[in-house]
């Protein structure tokens, strides 16, 4: 191996890929290569590196520093500075204090641990973090069994959204007795203000794939299906190279290690619809379907795609498991807080001075995750709200941010974690407005199955548009949370359940705004 | 005439939104035909109400021809506090359409759409497969004046 004095990780994620990032990094390996560096100075591609709103970013390794909103025009001063002086250009780094208050984005990572720091592109760096152990020893060491086991014990609740005990869920299925049994991630994706799927599997497609491998073993499935969303090229290109490398090196395919277990791993692509993020729904799309949720029970677990049992999880709740097989449950029970472990990812954005991603310890309040990493409100505004757990969630006021990040301290507030989502809105936001564009999302997604909520969403829309345009009255707002409690008793599926989230604590914990708009 | 995008997937129902997409990528006007639906009904031996069925479920799909660019403006939530609504404006105005409609010229389609995973840097559009975000009045004006420009 080549040894490098220094290494510079660009981060290559459908952000940077806006910001011209590609003929940053060939402006820079010129400047390299100009300034006879090129043996000296290593460029590695790498997934996102965190940070958003930030157009192009590197860091350079050893030192820790991190260059943002890099233009062409700045790569000669970043390389005779940096490189030939040793001199860092202050102004381009990331406010320092920022990232060593909060130990930006390279905290004790479960998840994201290699998320910007190694080359999505290349299974051998993935195995050189101790990738793929988990794997092997799921494999080779561990039985089935042992495998539910474990995770039962490491107390793992997925990532989706409802945050049902993984280990729980698998053990469902492990016992049947059946020819073909099925994994499915669920990499659809679609809650508004949600993106940590997409940047763990642009930025680890391998840890994903460990996972999925981990729990077929565990739960006797010879075949895992990744249906994605189809606007995800980037994470697309990446499964699919990281798939063809895991055959050539033989963690896929065959008797695999040398046992007897065969799995092969396929992707599906999506098309367009935020329901098919329902599980049932995207068994139905699977099958090449109208994506319509199916009768629960059975449970997918039971019977699902083609009738087999399967087994649908979440990306993030799948991309945990390497860590858990490899180090054990104890290790990773001891993250997080009593009945909700490990960490979680997030995604904070809105009007924040640095909308981006962490994954933080399960059980940390809402305020040190906006004030913390998302470095605050911009521009010197107020809080005012945040909309937490995506648009199936809650608008939560300031006198409630210290709520624990977690599934059980949210649910006193009547607040869910959902997907993870933190949309934070300044002074300037109005309730009645947010509302508005949930409702209509809501209107636009339904799969107009069942009636609850194909016409509850229109009459919920219609009412919220009025009051929008000033003709609305009081009774209205008791109204609309009567009709989206009704929703929520007897719409089919989760979808139209979740309308009262929104709706009750908008109105709730805005009222004002509302009132406002009826003078 | 849509044989070689069909036959790339073996003859299985499952394979249906996959074909769908092939065909529509693949057509100059970046819909899914009647005689595309025929000849994919004949191949996997499912019914064309099926197909519309599916076609018609999707965002992504469309029966009907559209414009060389398809632009699709995220509407949900996260978008729409940050401006969508301006962004909206800005592209009826430059391109003189209504959402859903093509340009004279064939060039573009205007279409809203929910949330495409790229919120942190909101307003966010796509146009083909290239996403667009941050975008401000005069971001709009410069990328469709880009795109004409690289049509002459
Ligand atoms: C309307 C709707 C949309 C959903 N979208 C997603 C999604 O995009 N991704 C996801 O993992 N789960 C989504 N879910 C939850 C899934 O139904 C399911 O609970 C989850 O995939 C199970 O995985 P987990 O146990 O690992 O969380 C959605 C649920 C509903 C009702
Ligand atoms: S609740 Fe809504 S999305 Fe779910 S089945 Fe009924 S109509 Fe479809
Ligand atoms: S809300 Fe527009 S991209 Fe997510």
């Amino acid at each position: 191996m080549k040894f490098y004095r220094s290494h510079i990780l660009i981060g290559i994620d459908d952000s940077s890929l806006q910001s011209g990032v590609k003929e940053i990094e060939n402006s820079l390996r010129q400047e390299l290569d100009k300034n006879n560096l090129s043996d000296e100075v290593n460029i590695l591609e790498t997934g996102t590196l965190g940070y958003f709103g930030t157009g192009v970013s590197i860091t350079v390794y050893p030192d820790q520093i991190t260059y943002v909103n890099i233009t062409k025009e700045d790569i000669p001063e970043i390389v005779s500075e940096h490189f030939l002086k040793g001199r860092p250009v202050r102004r381009l780094m990331l406010d320092k204090e920022f990232t060593s208050k909060y130990d930006f984005g390279y905290k004790r990572r479960i998840v994201l641990e290699n998320s910007g720091l190694i080359d999505p592109e290349n299974i051998e760096e993935y195995i050189g973090t101790g990738g793929y152990e988990g794997w092997e020893k799921a494999l080779t060491e561990m039985k089935p069994n042992q495998i539910v086991e474990e995770v039962k014990q490491s107390g793992l609740r997925g990532r989706g959204g409802a945050g049902f005990p993984t280990g729980l869920k698998w053990s469902f299925t492990a016992p049947l007795e059946v020819e073909q049994k099925y994994v499915v991630v669920n990499a659809d994706e679609g809650e508004p203000g949600t993106f940590k799927d997409r940047l763990i599997m642009e930025g680890d497609p391998h840890k994903l794939l460990e996972g999925v491998m981990i729990a077929s073993r565990a739960v006797g499935a010879s075949k895992a299906y990744i249906y994605i969303r189809g606007e995800y090229k980037l994470c697309i290109q990446r499964l699919q190279h990281a798939i063809k490398q895991a055959y050539d090196y033989g963690i896929l395919g065959k008797n695999i290690f040398g046992s007897d277990f065969n799995l092969d791993i396929y992707l599906k692509i999506g098309a367009g619809a935020y329901v098919c993020g329902e599980e049932t729904a995207l068994i139905e799309s699977m099958e090449g379907n109208r994506g319509n949720p199916r009768n629960k029970p059975p449970f997918p677990g039971v019977e699902g795609a083609w009738k087999a049992p399967t087994v649908v999880n979440n990306v993030e709740t799948l991309a945990n498991v390497p860590s858990i097989i490899k180090n054990g449950a104890d290790w990773y029970a001891a993250f997080g807080v009593e009945g909700c472990t490990g960490s979680k990812v997030y995604t904070i954005l809105g009007d924040v001075k640095h909308p981006g991603l962490c994954e933080v310890d399960m059980g940390t309040p809402l305020r040190t995750i906006i004030d913390g990493y998302g470095g605050g409100i911009k521009d010197g505004k107020e809080f005012k709200a945040a909309l937490v757990g995506g648009a199936a969630g809650v608008f939560l006021p300031n006198k409630m941010l210290d709520v624990k990040m977690d599934f059980n301290s949210l649910q006193e507030y009547a607040a869910v974690l959902g997907s993870g989502a933190i949309l934070v809105m300044n002074e300037d936001a109005d309730m009645v407005d947010m509302l508005w564009s949930v409702i209509r999302f809501f209107r636009h997604e339904s799969c107009g199955k069942c009636s609850p909520c194909a016409n509850g969403n229109e009459i919920l829309y219609r009412l919220i548009t009025d009051i929008r345009n000033g003709k609305g009255k009081e009774e209205d707002l008791e109204h609309m949370i009567m009709l989206s409690e009704t929703m929520k008793e007897s719409s089919f599926c989760a979808l139209g359940q979740s309308l009262l989230l929104p709706v009750k604590s908008a109105i709730e914990n805005f009222r004002e705004d509302f009132l406002a708009r009826m003078k | 005439m849509y044989e070689k995008f069909i036959k790339k997937y073996a003859p299985t129902k499952d394979n249906l939104i996959y074909i769908l997409h092939e065909i529509q990528d693949n057509h100059p006007q970046q819909y899914v035909s009647e005689e595309a639906v025929q000849e994919v009904s004949e191949y996997l031996k499912v019914s064309p109400a099926h197909i519309y069925g599916v076609l018609t479920f999707y965002t992504m799909f469309s029966t009907k021809p559209r414009g060389k660019n398809i632009i699709r403006l995220c509407e949900s939530p996260p978008c729409f506090l940050r401006g969508s609504e301006q962004i909206l404006k800005k592209l009826k105005e430059s391109l003189d359409v209504k959402i859903g409609e093509t340009t004279k010229d064939g060039l573009f389609t205007l279409e809203l759409c929910a949330c495409l995973g790229v919120c942190g840097n909101a307003p966010v559009m796509m146009i083909n497969e290239d996403v667009y975000g941050d975008l401000t009045e005069k971001k709009v004006e410069k990328i469709i004046n880009d795109i004409k420009g690289r049509q002459e």
